[in-house]
Protein backbone atom coordinates (compact mmCIF):
# COMPACT_ATOMS: atom_id res chain seq x y z
CA UNK A 1 0.00 0.00 0.00
CA UNK A 2 1.54 3.10 -1.04
CA UNK A 3 0.93 6.15 1.69
CA UNK A 4 0.04 9.36 -0.26
CA UNK A 5 2.23 12.31 0.15
CA UNK A 6 0.17 15.32 0.39
CA UNK A 7 2.00 19.34 -0.26
CA UNK A 8 0.36 22.02 1.23
CA UNK A 9 2.83 24.65 1.03
CA UNK A 10 5.80 24.47 2.43
CA UNK A 11 4.26 21.43 4.12
CA UNK A 12 3.92 18.25 3.12
CA UNK A 13 1.36 15.43 5.00
CA UNK A 14 1.54 12.07 4.94
CA UNK A 15 -1.85 10.29 6.12
CA UNK A 16 -2.75 6.60 5.23
CA UNK A 17 -5.80 4.55 6.09
CA UNK A 18 -5.11 1.21 7.16
CA UNK A 19 -2.29 -0.28 8.87
CA UNK A 20 1.35 -0.13 7.42
CA UNK A 21 3.86 -3.62 6.97
CA UNK A 22 6.88 -3.00 7.23
CA UNK A 23 7.63 -2.57 3.58
CA UNK A 24 4.91 0.37 3.45
CA UNK A 25 6.97 2.10 6.76
CA UNK A 26 9.89 1.81 4.70
CA UNK A 27 8.57 3.17 1.51
CA UNK A 28 6.98 5.71 3.77
CA UNK A 29 10.75 6.83 4.69
CA UNK A 30 12.31 6.72 1.22
CA UNK A 31 9.30 8.71 -0.45
CA UNK A 32 9.46 11.14 2.22
CA UNK A 33 12.55 11.90 2.52
CA UNK A 34 12.33 12.14 -1.61
CA UNK A 35 9.56 14.73 -1.25
CA UNK A 36 11.52 16.82 1.17
CA UNK A 37 14.43 17.30 -0.70
CA UNK A 38 12.64 18.03 -4.44
CA UNK A 39 10.26 20.32 -2.75
CA UNK A 40 12.11 21.66 -0.60
CA UNK A 41 9.94 21.65 2.46
CA UNK A 42 9.89 22.65 5.55
CA UNK A 43 7.61 21.03 7.87
CA UNK A 44 6.30 17.51 7.55
CA UNK A 45 3.29 16.02 9.19
CA UNK A 46 2.91 12.36 9.57
CA UNK A 47 -0.64 11.41 10.34
CA UNK A 48 -0.80 8.18 12.13
CA UNK A 49 -4.32 8.29 13.87
CA UNK A 50 -5.05 4.86 11.74
CA UNK A 51 -2.52 3.01 13.09
CA UNK A 52 -3.72 0.11 14.88
CA UNK A 53 -0.01 -0.75 16.61
CA UNK A 54 3.08 1.16 17.29
CA UNK A 55 5.78 -1.33 18.01
CA UNK A 56 9.31 -1.18 18.01
CA UNK A 57 9.64 -1.32 13.80
CA UNK A 58 7.05 1.12 13.47
CA UNK A 59 8.15 4.06 16.01
CA UNK A 60 11.66 3.38 14.79
CA UNK A 61 10.95 4.48 11.60
CA UNK A 62 8.97 7.52 12.23
CA UNK A 63 12.28 8.58 14.68
CA UNK A 64 14.65 7.97 11.65
CA UNK A 65 12.16 9.96 9.08
CA UNK A 66 12.27 12.61 11.82
CA UNK A 67 16.08 12.98 11.86
CA UNK A 68 17.19 12.43 8.60
CA UNK A 69 14.30 15.20 7.53
CA UNK A 70 15.56 17.02 10.51
CA UNK A 71 19.17 16.92 8.81
CA UNK A 72 17.27 18.51 5.57
CA UNK A 73 16.81 21.69 7.88
CA UNK A 74 12.93 20.51 8.16
CA UNK A 75 10.85 19.69 11.14
CA UNK A 76 8.55 16.56 11.43
CA UNK A 77 5.61 16.09 13.61
CA UNK A 78 3.93 12.58 14.40
CA UNK A 79 0.02 13.72 14.99
CA UNK A 80 -2.61 11.39 16.26
CA UNK A 81 -1.17 8.63 18.00
CA UNK A 82 -4.36 7.28 19.99
CA UNK A 83 -4.65 7.05 23.55
CA UNK A 84 -4.16 2.99 23.50
CA UNK A 85 -1.06 2.73 21.03
CA UNK A 86 0.28 5.16 23.03
CA UNK A 87 -0.26 3.22 26.65
CA UNK A 88 1.10 0.07 24.65
CA UNK A 89 4.38 2.12 23.62
CA UNK A 90 5.10 3.08 27.16
CA UNK A 91 4.76 -0.45 28.26
CA UNK A 92 6.58 -1.32 25.44
CA UNK A 93 9.65 0.53 26.08
CA UNK A 94 9.28 3.02 23.27
CA UNK A 95 9.83 6.66 23.27
CA UNK A 96 9.92 8.93 20.98
CA UNK A 97 11.89 11.44 22.33
CA UNK A 98 13.18 14.59 20.66
CA UNK A 99 10.64 14.24 17.48
CA UNK A 100 7.28 16.56 18.42
CA UNK A 101 4.28 15.24 18.15
CA UNK A 102 0.61 16.82 18.38
CA UNK A 103 -2.85 16.12 18.90
CA UNK A 104 -4.41 16.34 15.49
CA UNK A 105 -3.85 17.66 12.25
CA UNK A 106 -4.61 20.84 13.15
CA UNK A 107 -2.53 20.97 16.17
CA UNK A 108 0.62 19.90 13.89
CA UNK A 109 -0.11 22.24 11.64
CA UNK A 110 -0.07 25.03 14.13
CA UNK A 111 3.08 23.35 15.25
CA UNK A 112 4.98 24.30 12.17
CA UNK A 113 3.03 27.45 11.64
CA UNK A 114 4.33 28.90 15.24
CA UNK A 115 7.99 27.37 14.68
CA UNK A 116 8.50 29.13 11.34
CA UNK A 117 6.39 32.20 12.24
CA UNK A 118 9.56 34.80 12.72
CA UNK A 119 11.22 33.09 9.83
CA UNK A 120 8.67 34.33 7.21
CA UNK B 1 -22.05 -21.49 16.98
CA UNK B 2 -19.25 -21.72 19.08
CA UNK B 3 -16.15 -19.81 18.37
CA UNK B 4 -13.29 -21.28 16.78
CA UNK B 5 -10.92 -22.49 20.14
CA UNK B 6 -7.95 -21.54 18.10
CA UNK B 7 -6.24 -19.65 15.38
CA UNK B 8 -3.43 -20.47 13.28
CA UNK B 9 -1.03 -17.85 10.85
CA UNK B 10 1.27 -18.71 9.34
CA UNK B 11 4.20 -16.23 9.31
CA UNK B 12 6.61 -15.32 6.31
CA UNK B 13 6.72 -12.19 5.72
CA UNK B 14 6.54 -8.63 7.19
CA UNK B 15 2.84 -8.32 5.62
CA UNK B 16 1.83 -11.62 7.88
CA UNK B 17 2.86 -9.94 11.05
CA UNK B 18 -0.22 -7.49 10.25
CA UNK B 19 -2.48 -9.58 9.50
CA UNK B 20 -1.49 -12.10 13.16
CA UNK B 21 -1.96 -8.65 15.04
CA UNK B 22 -5.30 -8.29 13.69
CA UNK B 23 -6.78 -11.80 13.93
CA UNK B 24 -5.05 -11.20 17.55
CA UNK B 25 -7.56 -8.35 18.06
CA UNK B 26 -10.46 -9.48 16.43
CA UNK B 27 -10.06 -12.28 19.05
CA UNK B 28 -9.26 -10.57 22.38
CA UNK B 29 -12.45 -7.98 21.08
CA UNK B 30 -14.44 -10.90 20.78
CA UNK B 31 -13.56 -12.37 24.04
CA UNK B 32 -14.64 -9.13 25.86
CA UNK B 33 -11.11 -7.38 26.61
CA UNK B 34 -11.11 -3.81 26.25
CA UNK B 35 -10.09 -2.03 23.81
CA UNK B 36 -6.84 -0.81 25.38
CA UNK B 37 -6.19 -4.30 26.36
CA UNK B 38 -6.65 -5.62 23.00
CA UNK B 39 -4.10 -3.11 21.52
CA UNK B 40 -1.78 -4.56 24.21
CA UNK B 41 -2.26 -7.59 22.91
CA UNK B 42 -1.83 -6.83 19.40
CA UNK B 43 0.94 -4.68 19.96
CA UNK B 44 2.70 -7.91 21.89
CA UNK B 45 1.59 -10.21 18.82
CA UNK B 46 3.37 -7.81 16.36
CA UNK B 47 6.79 -7.89 18.60
CA UNK B 48 6.49 -11.72 19.00
CA UNK B 49 5.99 -12.11 14.88
CA UNK B 50 8.68 -9.55 13.96
CA UNK B 51 11.34 -12.12 15.94
CA UNK B 52 10.36 -15.20 14.22
CA UNK B 53 10.59 -12.91 10.66
CA UNK B 54 13.89 -11.35 11.66
CA UNK B 55 15.51 -14.29 13.26
CA UNK B 56 13.91 -17.89 12.34
CA UNK B 57 12.54 -16.09 8.46
CA UNK B 58 9.14 -18.30 9.27
CA UNK B 59 7.07 -19.80 11.47
CA UNK B 60 3.92 -19.19 13.13
CA UNK B 61 1.31 -17.41 15.83
CA UNK B 62 -0.99 -19.50 17.33
CA UNK B 63 -4.14 -17.95 19.71
CA UNK B 64 -6.02 -19.84 21.56
CA UNK B 65 -8.59 -19.29 24.39
CA UNK B 66 -7.79 -20.28 27.72
CA UNK B 67 -9.93 -21.02 30.93
CA UNK B 68 -8.71 -20.46 33.80
CA UNK B 69 -10.74 -21.25 37.71
CA UNK B 70 -12.74 -18.37 37.55
CA UNK B 71 -11.67 -16.33 34.55
CA UNK B 72 -10.96 -16.47 30.88
CA UNK B 73 -8.23 -15.55 29.12
CA UNK B 74 -6.15 -15.08 25.58
CA UNK B 75 -3.04 -17.37 24.70
CA UNK B 76 -0.42 -16.55 21.95
CA UNK B 77 2.28 -19.14 20.99
CA UNK B 78 4.67 -17.90 18.73
CA UNK B 79 6.37 -20.88 17.54
CA UNK B 80 9.43 -21.07 14.93
CA UNK B 81 12.20 -23.71 13.37
CA UNK B 82 15.02 -20.89 13.83
CA UNK B 83 18.08 -21.06 14.71
CA UNK B 84 16.94 -20.86 18.83
CA UNK B 85 18.62 -18.05 21.54
CA UNK B 86 21.56 -19.16 22.62
CA UNK B 87 21.65 -17.46 25.95
CA UNK B 88 17.79 -16.68 26.73
CA UNK B 89 18.76 -14.16 29.85
CA UNK B 90 20.24 -12.08 27.86
CA UNK B 91 17.68 -12.01 25.02
CA UNK B 92 15.72 -10.85 27.99
CA UNK B 93 17.25 -8.03 29.26
CA UNK B 94 16.09 -4.79 27.73
CA UNK B 95 18.64 -3.58 24.98
CA UNK B 96 19.84 -6.47 23.36
CA UNK B 97 19.71 -7.68 20.21
CA UNK B 98 21.11 -9.16 17.75
CA UNK B 99 19.28 -8.57 14.72
CA UNK B 100 19.65 -5.24 14.42
CA UNK B 101 16.28 -4.05 15.66
CA UNK B 102 15.76 -2.51 18.89
CA UNK B 103 16.21 -5.00 20.95
CA UNK B 104 13.35 -4.16 23.37
CA UNK B 105 11.01 -7.26 21.71
CA UNK B 106 11.11 -9.55 24.76
CA UNK B 107 11.68 -7.69 27.47
CA UNK B 108 8.80 -5.22 26.28
CA UNK B 109 6.54 -8.14 25.24
CA UNK B 110 6.54 -9.43 29.32
CA UNK B 111 5.70 -6.32 30.25
CA UNK B 112 2.83 -5.90 28.25
CA UNK B 113 1.33 -9.27 28.77
CA UNK B 114 0.59 -11.53 31.95
CA UNK B 115 2.21 -14.64 32.07
CA UNK B 116 5.43 -14.89 29.82
CA UNK B 117 7.11 -18.36 29.12
CA UNK B 118 10.34 -18.72 26.65
CA UNK B 119 11.32 -22.24 25.64
CA UNK B 120 14.31 -22.34 22.77
CA UNK B 121 16.97 -24.91 22.16
CA UNK B 122 19.59 -23.86 19.99
CA UNK B 123 19.65 -25.41 16.27
CA UNK B 124 15.84 -26.17 16.89
CA UNK B 125 14.10 -23.70 17.45
CA UNK B 126 12.08 -20.60 19.77
CA UNK B 127 8.53 -20.94 21.17
CA UNK B 128 7.03 -18.32 23.10
CA UNK B 129 3.72 -18.40 24.56
CA UNK B 130 2.45 -15.19 26.23
CA UNK B 131 -1.34 -15.08 28.31
CA UNK B 132 -3.79 -12.10 29.57
CA UNK B 133 -6.73 -12.67 31.63
CA UNK B 134 -9.69 -10.85 31.13
CA UNK B 135 -9.84 -8.56 34.06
Amino acid sequence: MEVPILKQGEYLIATFQAALSDADLNQLRSGLVQQVVKLRSRGVIVDVTAMDVMDSFASRTLREIAHMIRLRGAVTVIVGIQPEVAFAMVQLGLTLEDVATALDLEEGLAYLNQKFKNTH
Amino acid sequence: MAPAPEIGVAINSDQDIVLARQKGRAKAVELGFSSGDATLIATAISELARNIVAYAGKGRITLKVVNGLNRQGISVIASDDGPGIPDIRQALRDGFSTSGSLGLGLPGVRRLMDEFEITSQPGRGTTVVVKKWRP
